[in-house]
């Protein structure tokens, strides 16, 4: 779809991960800071999820189905957020770890969704 | 989510449920509703796994003494079924022209669908209330 941003956003997921593993590795709850991290990442997946749109509108079409493409991406779009929703109310490193689980899972959806669009043009 | 027993680490074993629930669920009614034929089994037992992750997280969420029998028994399931398709598929994968969500033991979810159901069984068998008039068995 447009390469640069899946590969910023899986690395930028992976980095929200091992951060907030550290966190509930160290026995902290998820801080301020770590909010702000999931909110850049967010604000990434919601690039992507616009670069998307816009490129189905353009015409392009994923090799292994639109239907399938706009699952993944819509799904990419909320791991982050729900994850984070999810630790706000669990002030503990088990809330850390939360955070990190989402972080995982969108590096994960970003390979998938990166099959998922194929060779219809990166 | 004021359910005792998705807080804590229950907390991360119901967002990963949470995501597992959507994942299977939207899988498999893609699959069943598109191509069926192409691997009815794998399809079907895609759909059964679904079904499981569905009530498992509904059982974290109400929390109580009978969603926790319920979740205990079904992370149970969970876990005989992960190994034996995961056996299953590794012995007869002509039986499996596509994957299912416990092909391979789940290598397709990095491993996540046997390691969960370990993790769901410790926690939810630790979650037992104590019986009344008796003192908790574990030391401080």
């Amino acid at each position: 779809m447009y390469e640069p941003l899946t590969i910023a956003l899986a690395v930028a997921a992976l980095a929200l991960g091992a951060w907030c593993a550290l966190a509930a590795f160290r026995d902290q709850p998820a801080k301020d800071w770590h909010y702000i991290g999931m909110g850049v990442v967010t604000a990434l997946a919601l690039g992507q999820l616009i670069v998307g749109v816009v490129r189905l509108a353009g015409g392009d079409d994923p090799e292994q189905g639109t239907g399938l493409f706009v699952a993944y991406l819509i799904g990419a779009t909320l791991t982050v957020p729900a994850a984070g929703f999810m630790s706000l109310t669990e002030r503990s490193r088990w809330g850390s770890a939360t955070a990190a689980a989402g972080g995982i899972v969108l590096a994960v959806l970003q390979v998938r969704l990166y099959d998922i669009w194929g060779a219809a043009g990166a | 989510m004021r359910s005792e027993l998705s807080s804590g680490p229950g907390r991360l074993l119901v967002t990963l449920y949470g995501v597992f629930a959507v994942g299977a669920t939207s899988r498999a009614i893609y699959q069943l509703s598109t191509q069926y034929d192409e691997a009815p089994l794998a399809y079907v037992l895609s759909a059964v796994a679904a079904a499981i992750y569905v009530v498992i997280l509904i059982a974290f969420v109400r929390g109580g003494e009978r969603a926790r029998k319920l979740a205990l028994a079904l992370c149970a399931v969970e876990l005989a079924g992960v190994l034996g398709i995961g056996t299953w598929t590794l012995v007869e994968p002509s039986a499996f022209p596509d994957q299912t969500v416990w092909s391979d033991y789940g290598i397709g979810y990095l491993f996540l669908p046997v390691i969960v159901p370990v993790i769901g069984l410790w926690w939810l068998s630790r979650q037992r209330k104590p019986e009344p008039g008796r003192e908790p068995a574990s030391p401080a």
